[in-house]
């Protein structure tokens, strides 16, 4: 195995990722799509990582699941205080906001 | 086996952040343990206080030239100009938040943001008297990640400064006491396109880590000027900027932010419009001055590009806005254009004019708009704020005062001479020129014009129509709001008739270490 295999499967997951964000209607998979790019990026700091022989992407790797976790408190707290309110988490039926 | 050496650390060159962080951190406490009763005073004199205690900690370190903390920092003049405006900016931002005097309820902030919207409950408190003030720590920290953001020497401390200053931002914007629907909604918007946008950037930093084996600004510098034309580094830059460019909104990434400033309370709408734009501007020079600034042809053609489409959809969008803050939403997608020339007119190195007349347009721009929008908050019918455009047709008639500052406001935004707008805008457009970059001071003159013609609208319909007859009426504000609204004005004209002292100022500041 390559290290190029690896960094092809990150790139495919990221792209997963962001076509999901972009298609998908629930706030929550949209939000779950964007953890999956967070991931991928996380599998491509670590190849590279491995790669060098440095230590500093397994380092920014450690950093970026903690931000991921502060994202996610902020926001299922922010989606759950607008489906309490609405009853669905579709981006479809926010759209007080137009024009 | 040694033990991990610690990194040095100057504390004096950390103090602006220290304070801020100190004052978010010591206002979560006062939210967990003081009384309810002196809980507003209390967490607005620790928010002033870690802005204002900041911005004399800029002032007192000016001059300093230093890497620190272990490299990850870079305290140099920009970082230093730019903090300074954030933490003005912040300050005058948290004394919009602690205005009794205009809503009923003695406040524009929910009383308990996790009450669903619209329930029996929800009715109950939207005329209770009691304050939520955890806004003031979250401003806090947003305003700490800002000035981080400024002066991130490293990929990963830029990437960690973003998600401080969004997170609490996204929070923030969920939390109008009216219209609260629309309040949340631009909140599930701004969440989810940023993060969106920070996975980019994110992306772009891990690229960039591969192709160049570090995430060090000086680093990167050294590999692009070896490497040439790596394609992995390019792709990584284009990511990157792509992250950015989302937080200062350029268009085409701008689509959040007409809805996010219709929907968030104003007040943090106007610290978002100006503080957001000078921090995510301060880490746009820095990525591409100190960290690309050798390998100009990467990133020159997409930052042209971006430009001229953020002037073109600003301005023309802008046109056929009928709410006040969209307009301004508007405007401000417009003016990250005019910005953009500035960057493009920094030169080889940094070496041009551009960085100064960057620096000086972003404090312009952000006190104008602060303004703007501290105006906005004053004109209210019913229990809310009349933002669309036709219920302000007349108010000139209603209040002459802030039918007056409002013109102000917008001539500057419009660049008109004897405003701190066209001192900025001349900077920048003249930048652009002196290096060779005249078509796009030639589409950023021609858009001008064309965004001139929504401003003056305006100022036609304030004063030449004339008011309907159950209009809004314009607020008494309290203390806090007038300070903020005296200040702004008069920042917008003394920048405009003598800018002389500042432009040196950004003169003398504009040195980028790294």
């Amino acid at each position: 195995m390559t290290i190029t295999n690896y960094l092809v499967l990150a790139a495919i997951l990221f792209t997963i990722g962001a076509v999901g964000v972009l298609v998908r209607r629930n706030a929550i998979v949209v939000f779950m799509c964007i953890e999956l790019m967070l991931n991928s990026v996380n599998l491509t700091l670590i190849t590279f990582a491995r790669a060098s022989g440095t230590v500093e992407g397994q380092v920014i790797a450690l950093f970026v699941m903690v931000v991921a976790a502060a994202e996610v408190v902020v926001g299922l707290a922010i989606i759950m205080a607008i489906y309490r309110t609405r009853r669905s988490a579709s981006v479809d039926d926010v759209n007080l906001l137009k024009y | 086996m040694d033990g991990v050496a610690a990194p040095d650390l100057s504390f004096a060159a950390l103090a602006p952040l220290l304070f801020v962080f100190g004052a978010a951190a010591v206002g979560v406490l006062v939210e967990a343990f003081a009384p309810r009763a002196v809980r507003h005073p209390v967490q607005v004199a620790i928010a002033l206080t870690g802005a204002v205690g900041a911005f004399v900690a800029t002032l007192l370190l000016a001059g300093t030239r230093e890497v620190t903390a272990g490299g990850a920092l870079a305290v140099d003049g920009v970082a230093l100009f730019l903090q300074g405006t954030i933490a003005v900016l912040g300050a005058l931002s948290v004394l919009l938040f602690s205005e009794r005097a205009l809503d009923p309820a003695r406040s524009a902030f929910v009383a308990v943001a996790s009450v669903p919207a619209g329930s029996v409950r929800d009715r109950e408190l939207s005329t209770d008297e009691r304050v939520q003030t955890e806004v003031y720590p979250l401003a806090s920290f947003a305003l700490g990640g800002m000035m981080l953001f400024t002066a991130a020497n490293d990929l990963l401390v830029m990437f960690v400064a973003l998600e401080v200053l969004s997170l609490p931002l996204y929070l923030m914007s969920g939390l109008a006491r009216r219209r609260r629907l629309l309040s949340q909604e631009a909140a599930v918007k701004y969440f989810l396109l940023g993060a969106f946008a920070s996975a980019f950037f994110l992306y772009g930093l891990a690229l960039v880590y591969g192709a160049t084996g570090s995430v060090r600004l000086s680093a990167i510098r050294d590999a692009a000027v070896v490497e040439g034309g790596d394609t992995l580094l390019v792709l990584g830059l284009g990511l990157l900027v792509v992250g950015l460019m989302f937080k200062a909104s350029v268009a085409p990434f701008h689509t959040w932010t007409p809805d996010v400033y219709q929907g968030a309370p104003t007040a943090v709408t106007a610290f978002m419009a100006a503080a957001t734009k000078v921090a995510a501007f301060g880490a746009v020079l820095r990525l591409l001055y100190v960290a690309f600034g050798t390998a100009e042809w990467t990133w020159r053609p997409l930052v042209y590009a971006l430009a001229i489409t953020s002037m073109v959809v600003g301005a023309v969008l802008g046109l056929t806005q009928t709410d006040v803050k969209r307009m301004l939403a508007y405007s401000s997608i417009a003016h990250a254009g005019f910005l953009l020339t500035g960057v493009i007119g920094l030169g080889a190195d940094g070496s041009g004019p551009g960085l100064a007349a960057t620096m000086f347009y972003l404090l312009a721009y952000g006190l104008t708009t602060l303004g703007a929008f501290g105006l906005v908050t004053l004109v209210r019918s019913g229990e809310g704020e009349a933002t669309h455009l036709s219920q302000w047709a007349g108010l000139a008639q209603r209040s002459p005062v802030v039918a007056a500052l409002m013109g102000l406001f917008l001539l500057a935004l419009a660049g008109i001479p004897l405003t701190s707008g066209f001192t900025g805008k001349f900077a920048v457009f003249r930048a652009a020129i002196e290096t060779g970059a005249w078509p796009l001071a030639v589409v950023a003159l021609v858009t001008s014009a064309i965004a001139a013609f929504f401003y003056l609208r305006v100022i036609v319909l304030m004063y030449f129509s004339e008011p309907a007859p159950e209009g809004p009426t314009v607020g008494v504000p309290g203390l806090p709001t007038t300070i903020v609204v005296a200040v702004t004005a008069a920042a917008t004209l003394v920048l405009g008739v003598l800018p002389g002292s500042v432009l040196d100022l950004a003169d003398s500041a504009a040195v980028l270490v790294g």
